[in-house]
């Protein structure tokens, strides 16, 4: 009796779900968005949420690859002189026309913009010398510096509508306002959803932090339309409830499960998941400037970690299959180079980094340090997947050459402040490639700091190899994408042969959803309701 | 009385000071909040810039005094993270929580007291024993881990209720509250209860003790020979000797509750304060944090003097003088 009370109740509850489902789509967040604003803080979950409501110029894929978004093409004319040609026919979400005076108003508010946390926008608009509409679709920035990654940097940056304030004739004459008469937008105007007007597929119905965010489909999207009449986001920050909510039912799709929850999921018909490499590698950062490092202790008093055979050592006594196939239960890809093998930039074979205690043992002796000597490691460990796990194990792989290392793991609270001090010896680094491309990594970590730090803004390692600094110069100005990938690929080279940055491994993205969708696992770890579809039945 | 009052008065303007500056510095320790919230590839002027604009690149003491000039106006601070003032944040979580710990308290006292009562005037007997076996369970269970298995067992297995969030909310006095809808009641009822059954457990320990304790006095005695009523000695005279600590007790968890349901919250994805403070304190973002110290500091201080009104109430020989405090 209790039996089919509980199955009409089961029954009862699945009919009145099934034909609200065919139409709506939850999604269960890992990290919540903090504004619906596309210039307010460059994070991921706010970027993914922004490529819903708005559109880029240039539109990355899965793989990062470009596609023309709001731009229909581009040229470059081996200078600094840029020309888009902008989509016809495309309308905001509030029915007025798109057109180069849209694309001029962001390009201005990136620059304006008061109630922003910290974007690169500006960044990147600070370089435009110029930018001029001869007509209506047709776009010509004139650069300051060669920016060969102009395409790259546009497709983060959503397009505005100049309709949402008060304006005269628009031209990007930033002293001048740029012929804005108005307020320029605010934070909190995207977050009402009064200025959430966009040209992307979805349009925000609703955004209450810390509860949910709803999303309707944009009627007039100019793309092909979305299977989805509603979508539901919701933060579920905790791994545990939300894998217990897909299971439930709750939610049709859940970003990062815990890897070593799948199990529970992977014989069951009722659910699916797909795992995707991301652009994400992780790596550590070696102390090899200084004479006296924080946490280093040898008997000679000086720093082994100066010394490149020890580097090379302790590289090798690392088993990357290990760590991928035992802590990251597979959802990892063992890291040769500091972007994964085929994006652009990137060495076609990189040598393996081979495990072999052996080696790096004969190393150590050649180096003068057959006793080996006392180090720790520095470490988050709440900020990448298995963070001070990975630390532990290669700790562990450490000792085994005769360096005895220990493991300072600490919230990421406090972690990045101590390491932006430099007071680490050894210290985990995680770095995706917002622009999916080997610059990204190439020009942040190794550089030889510059004024502005625009190049090596984060060599807390004091690593210093001038020919690598020449090439990697001669690589972010280079327009000729044939000759930047070749210098590009001579500056990775470089890197790894100094091994002042030992690389594990990249992270993967893990979707878990109902078996009759199907989930595009995406390498920047977006979670877009673009990437899900029903299963055609 | 209005001696005590005043006393308790600037009593808690020197706790909140205290709190304030103890909070403040505390937070300034940790680090850097700008290494957490810029992004490293993010030129040096534009990371000048927003520590001007945070107010970040004065002195401590001077980023102390400012902030209290303001807090004296009543500006908390904006947030560094959502832009938005602290006390709004803090606020617009507050509905969310209070109507959490509402439903808990009330579970817990709409359960608590009768089982209580009859583990207390009964102890030996075998339901006695159950309740209090139950109470250790129940006060042991560490709360992540509670709130996992209901939602294992009631959502995931019976598929009864659902795991995670808030559900619909109405509009009742211009509160958002989600206590008269259906779907928002089905929503809190496992936070609600894993929140309730620590506290279940202590007000049956405090009313059974309690109980156990009166039925041996003289008055009780004195009444069952006069022959009173049994249930009139319990209800009148035995459960209203014994309500004092049982007061004093979930006010003081009221308190905490409102202010650090902070695990339960993360585990049910709930919308609530607490929630919000484990998040900026993850991202150093002082304003929120110093703001919600204070109001639950604020919170307590209130809470614990309404503890002392009440007990006045309850017990004729508590009397609220300027000496006592």
């Amino acid at each position: 009796m209790r039996h089919r009370a509980l199955l009409t109740i089961l029954l009862g509850a699945s009919l009145l779900s099934a034909p609200a489902w065919a139409q709506s789509l939850r999604i269960a967040l890992a990290s919540e968005p903090t504004a619906v604003d596309p210039h307010y803080h460059d994070l991921t979950p706010n970027n993914a949420l922004a490529a819903h409501i708005f559109d880029s110029l240039v539109r990355q894929d899965e793989m990062q690859k470009l596609h023309p978004g709001l731009a229909k093409s581009w040229e470059n004319d081996g200078k600094n002189r840029w020309t888009f040609k902008l989509r016809e026919g495309v309308t905001f979400s509030n029915g007025k026309p798109f057109t180069a005076e849209d694309v001029i108003f962001t390009f201005c508010r990136t620059l304006k913009n008061e109630t922003k946390v910290s974007d690169s926008f500006a960044d990147i608009t600070g370089n435009f010398a110029s930018v001029e509409a001869p007509d209506a679709h047709t776009l010509v920035i004139n650069t300051s510096n060669p920016e060969p990654l102009m395409p790259n940097l546009l497709s983060a940056l959503g397009i505005l509508s100049a309709s949402t304030v008060e304006h005269g004739a628009i031209s990007y004459d930033v002293p001048k306002n740029c012929g804005v008469t108005g307020p320029w937008p605010t934070v909190n105007g995207f977050n009402d959803g009064s200025l959430a007007i966009g040209t992307g597929p979805y349009k925000l119905k609703s955004y209450v932090r810390g509860s949910a965010i709803e999303l309707e489909r944009n009627a007039s999207y100019w793309g092909p339309a979305e299977p989805w009449a509603t979508v539901r986001l919701l933060p579920v920050t905790n791994a545990g409830p939300r894998l217990a909510g897909l299971l439930a039912g709750d939610y049709d799709v859940i970003e990062n499960p815990a890897a070593r929850d799948l199990g529970r999921i992977k014989d069951d018909k009722r659910f699916g998941h797909v795992i995707t490499p991301s652009t994400r590698v992780m790596y550590f950062q070696l102390d090899v400037a200084r004479d006296q490092s924080p946490f280093v202790k040898s008997e000679d008093g000086k720093n082994p970690l100066k010394d490149a055979r020890v580097r090379k050592a302790m590289s090798l006594a690392i088993d990357r299959d290990a760590i991928v196939k035992r802590i990251m239960d597979g959802a990892a890809e063992p890291a040769y180079q500091f972007l994964p093998t085929g994006m652009f930039g990137t060495l076609p074979n990189p040598p393996k980094l081979a495990y072999d205690p052996a080696a790096a043992k004969k190393l150590m002796a050649e180096a003068g340090y057959a006793k080996g000597f006392q180090l720790t490691l520095s470490a988050t460990n709440d900020r990448y997947i298995n963070d001070s796990q990975i630390t532990q194990a290669v700790a562990q792989y450490l000792t085994q050459i005769g360096i005895k290392t220990e493991v300072d793991a600490m919230t990421r609270a406090i972690y990045f402040p101590r390491r932006a001090k430099k007071e680490f010896s050894v210290a985990l680094g995680g770095w995706g490639s917002g622009t999916g491309e080997a610059a990204s990594f190439l020009r942040q970590w190794p550089p030889t700091p510059n004024d502005a730090k625009t190049l090596g803004g984060s060599n807390y390692g004091g690593y210093k190899n001038d020919e690598f600094d020449k090439v990697i110069r001669a690589a972010v100005t280079t327009l000729d994408d044939a000759k930047r990938a070749e210098l590009l690929q001579e500056a990775a080279k470089l890197v790894l042969a100094d091994g002042a940055f030992i690389p594990l491994h990249f992270e993967s993205g893990i979707w878990a959803f109902k078996s009759n969708l199907t989930v595009t696992g995406r390498a920047d770890q977006y979670m877009l309701a673009m990437s899900v579809k029903p299963v055609a039945n | 009385m209005t001696a005590y009052i005043l006393q308790r008065l600037i009593q808690s303007v020197l706790v909140l000071l205290a709190v304030s500056v103890v909070v403040f510095f505390a937070v300034y320790g940790i680090g850097d909040p700008i290494e957490l919230l810029v992004s490293p590839q993010v030129s040096q002027a534009e990371r000048l810039a927003l520590i001007k604009r945070l107010g970040l690149d004065l002195p401590v003491w001077q980023q102390y005094l400012t902030f209290m000039g303001n807090a004296l106006k009543g500006d908390l601070g904006r947030s560094f993270v959502h832009g938005v003032s602290a006390i709004e944040l803090i606020l617009a979580r507050a509905p969310a929580t209070f109507e959490l710990v509402l439903l808990a308290m009330s579970m817990a006292i709409a359960v608590g007291v009768p089982l209580g009562l009859l583990a207390g005037l009964d102890p030996e007997s075998r339901p006695s024993r159950i309740i209090m076996a139950g109470t250790v369970l129940g006060y042991s269970l560490p709360s992540f881990w509670k709130g996992m298995m209901l939602i294992l067992l009631f959502a995931v297995l019976l598929g009864w209720l659902p795991t995670a969030g808030r559900g619909e909310t109405v509009t009742v006095l211009g509160i958002q509250t989600s206590l008269f809808t259906l779907d928002g009641l089905r929503h809190l009822i496992l936070p609600a209860l894993n929140l309730a059954i620590p506290i279940l457990a202590l007000v049956i320990r405090l009313v059974a003790a309690g109980a156990a304790e009166a039925m041996t006095q003289d008055y009780v005695k004195y009444a069952r020979a006069k022959g009173v009523r049994a249930k009139r000695i319990i209800g009148r005279h035995v459960l209203r000797n014994i309500l004092i600590p049982v007061v004093t007790v979930l006010g003081i968890e009221f308190g905490s509750l409102v202010a650090f349901s902070t695990i339960t919250e993360t585990v049910f994805a709930w919308p609530g304060m607490g929630k919000l403070l484990i998040d900026s304190v993850y991202q150093l973002d002082r304003p929120v944090v110093v703001a919600y110290v204070l109001l639950a500091t604020l919170l307590f201080v209130t809470v614990n003097f309404l503890v002392d009104i009440l007990y006045a109430a309850l017990d004729p020989r508590v009397k609220l003088t300027g000496e006592m405090a």
